[in-house]
């Protein structure tokens, strides 16, 4: 990608309209650029958020543990120890800001690249690794392709794989909360790529006409697997602008800005609690590594495209950022980093001892015909017992 | 819960008449009033009360809340109701015709039919999709299919389809209480009357049919219980929706001495009763509006083939429509009618 015309306004340079605006009032913010850090790690403007040290050291804690926690995992998938991972290295911001600036009650349906958001509600390391791993311990009973997690402790809703049908289920969510009187709101993320999917604009188009409450993520990081955000239509408008078409409230935020990501999440979070709608949020970010574990970016797209890419790194940033105002030292980000990767580790390590993906250690057999109804029907009972007498021809020594 | 009514027996409860679309009426109205959760959304099925009249003074008694019109957009109807249900409602959606299902398709069988396996029981779909299928209206090729071998396929998904009034109270009724996804297939043809696929005789109103006297008040007729509608001996029909209805009156038409049996649910089959019945007979019939290729006399025909082998004394007969889309003008040619099961009989008993 040609990044030399992507136009960057300054930071703080941009209005910020009341929540309570009508969703015209966003309009011109769908075609600029929400910022809130310069160039010299200062946070500036409206859209500022005001945050405390600690909570912004939280946020680069989160962050920073979500890109230790991709390292391993991905370097554990090139080990052998599972199938497949997908890192979100370079967009941490996206879902680990956007999270903290939700409720933690708030119900979010993520794609599949938001492992901050997790990360961020504290939800257990290991559990993480048990289902990235499928061993016997996997909350999922290793039935779903490892990061595809579900977590209804923390409000996660269960990742599909299949791209965008969270949209509208997260609308369907969000009106029944509404319905009942609920102060719950819901998120949901996407990337640039699958906004070209129906279910996208069935989803707006119910958001719009029920006036849910509801976050709309378009994390937009440039690319999709191969085919860059033109083949979902980037060249003609920015994906914030289809708030426009529906007559929703649209933001346009610097994905790789820890603090405008949290502004504009917060805003859209407020409005839609307060009964104002739904918020239509494109993340301009960049995907910084491939797409997953099975995936070669070297075939697609140049070396230096990474190098080029004009709105740095959220980690980075929002490190400078506390440097700057005093409250954090290149000292402490090394032993933060240290810390972090011992933390990963520890939970690997105890992890592995409920087993890796394809080494014996997973859920019982018959496991694998549960929940596909509530009750077991006969035909299910009678295939159960089929697979029963397969695993003992084949291990006459084998015990369930 | 704001009204509590005690469940009754059909043989005690008070029947009143009723047809398809007042007993589908009905069951909608008592389980709104009975369960605070359960929510009506699809197109046309709120002010207006439904282009088939089903949920007629639904939102007028129950709220707009409750039950609601949306965009012509069966994928978000179904999406939608994927997280109503997920928030813990019991969201009962209207797809207009079966023939308008497929945009709602992935939100159908990847989602609402894998949340309860892929979560590992965190997040079900507790939803019903109601919609009129099949032909015999002059609906042409885009009001008249009957889809329901794409869902009987699919893991995790029930499908139930009713032929009289009282089952169709008594089965919506299950499937709104059924925690997990079920597609309830209305046969639209029989909707305001039974039908014995003569088409140029005058149609008969459900008042004068047996199974059109419908109990007041709450009652569930349970999924995967198929019903004997006629004992017999000479052959085993198989058959659902308005089928039963029209092999039901060439069997009497023509003498034969025939066990109908009405499957009510596809999946999951009552196995148990059409075994029973094809040992005691030794034949079988299988009769359906659907397309013949990979429809559900297909699977029908295998498991009938693969538990009563030994016990038949002729080969199985498939009865359905041709495997064209379904016509317009010559919608009476395409139909599995007298003349089609008349035939398929007398082979069967030829043997």
């Amino acid at each position: 990608m040609d990044f030399r015309h992507v136009h960057l306004p300054a930071a703080g340079s941009q209005p910020r309209p009341d929540e309570t605006c009508p969703p015209g009032e966003t309009h011109p913010l769908c075609n600029s650029l929400v910022r809130v850090l310069d160039d010299a790690g200062r946070a500036v403007g409206p859209w500022n958020p005001q945050l405390d040290p600690a909570s912004l050291r939280r946020m680069l804690r989160n962050m920073a543990l979500t890109r230790a926690f991709d390292e391993r995992m991905y370097r554990g998938q090139r080990q052998g120890k599972t199938s497949f991972y997908m890192k979100s290295t370079g967009e941490e911001a996206t879902a680990v800001a956007a999270a903290m600036a939700l409720d933690f009650e708030d119900m979010v349906f993520p794609s599949y690249r938001q492992q901050g958001i997790l990360i961020s509600r504290g939800y257990p390391l290991i559990d993480m690794i048990n289902q990235i791993y499928s061993n016997r311990a996997d909350r999922l009973k290793g039935r779903q392709l490892p990061i595809m997690y579900s977590a209804r402790s923390h409000n996660f809703f269960t990742i599909s794989g299949n791209l965008a049908t969270q949209l509208p289920q997260a609308v369907g969510w969000a009106m029944a909360s509404a319905s009942r009187g609920d102060t719950r709101i819901a998120a949901t993320w996407v990337g640039e790529g699958s906004t070209a999917e129906g279910d996208f604009h069935s989803a707006m188009t119910f958001a719009a006409v029920y006036n849910v409450p509801v976050v709309f993520n378009v994390v937009n990081n440039q690319w999709a697997i191969s085919s860059f955000s033109g083949f979902a239509g980037a060249e003609r408008a920015t994906f914030a602008a289809r708030a426009i078409g529906y007559g929703i409230a649209g933001l346009r935020v610097d994905g790789n800005d820890p603090l405008a990501v949290y502004a504009a999440e917060r805003w859209a979070a407020d409005r839609a609690r307060a009964n104002l709608g739904p918020t239509l949020i494109e993340h301009f970010t960049y995907r910084a590594e491939g797409h997953s574990t099975s995936d070669d970016p070297g075939a697609y797209r140049s070396a230096q495209e990474r190098a080029e890419w004009p709105l740095g790194d959220p980690i980075a940033r929002l490190r400078d950022h506390l440097v700057a105002l005093g409250e954090w030292s290149e000292a402490q980000q090394a032993a933060m980093d240290l810390e972090l990767a011992e933390e990963v580790r520890a939970a690997t390590k105890e992890a592995e001892k409920n087993g890796i993906l394809g080494h014996g250690l997973h859920h019982p057999f018959k496991t694998m015909f549960e929940d596909v109804f509530e009750d077991l029907p006969w035909h299910l009972q009678e295939q159960a017992e089929q697979a029963i007498r397969e695993r003992r021809i084949k291990w006459p020594e084998w015990k369930e | 819960m704001t009204v509590e009514e005690a469940p009754v027996s059909l043989q005690d409860a008070p029947g009143r008449r009723l047809t398809m679309i007042e007993a589908i009426n009905e069951a909608l109205d008592i389980m709104l009033t009975r369960d605070p959760d359960v929510v009506i959304l699809g197109e046309d099925v709120g002010y207006f009360g439904g282009v088939f009249r089903a949920t007629a003074g639904l939102q007028k008694k129950h709220g707009k809340n409750r039950v609601f019109d949306t965009p012509i957009s069966e994928g978000g109807i179904i999406g939608v109701a994927v997280g109503m249900g997920a928030y813990g409602l019991r969201p009962v959606p209207e797809i207009q015709f079966a023939d308008y299902i497929y945009p709602g398709l992935d939100q159908l069988v990847s989602e609402a039919a894998r949340l309860r396996y892929r979560s590992a029981g965190e997040f079900i779909a507790p939803m019903t999709v109601r919609s009129p299928f099949g032909g015999g209206i002059f609906g042409g090729q885009t009001h008249s299919q009957s889809p329901e071998a794409l869902f009987t396929h699919v893991a995790g998904l029930k499908t139930v389809v009713p032929s009289t009034p009282n089952d169709a109270k008594g089965l919506l009724i299950a499937a709104i209480e059924d925690n997990d996804p079920v597609i309830f297939f209305e046969p639209k043809r029989i909707y305001n009357g039974p039908f014995e696929g003569y088409y140029d005789r005058p149609v008969t109103p459900w008042a004068e049919h047996p199974d059109s006297l419908v109990p007041a008040g709450y009652y569930a007729t349970p999924l995967g219980k198929a019903r004997v509608v006629r004992e017999g001996e000479a052959v085993t029909v198989l058959a659902y929706g308005t089928m039963v209805h029209v092999a039901g009156a060439v069997c009497r038409e023509k003498g034969v001495d025939a066990e109908l049996i009405d499957l009510r649910t596809l999946v999951p089959l009552d196995l148990e009763t059409v075994q029973k019945s094809v040992e005691k007979t030794g034949k079988c019939l299988i009769v359906h509006e659907a397309t013949r290729t990979s429809g559900f006399g297909a699977e029908l025909s295998a498991l009938v083939q693969e538990r009563c082998f030994w016990h038949l004394e002729a080969p199985i007969e498939r009865v359905t429509g041709f495997d064209t889309p379904y016509p317009h003008s010559l919608e009476w040619a395409y139909f599995p009618g007298p003349v089609r099961i008349g035939e398929a009989l007398d082979r069967l008993l030829g043997h």
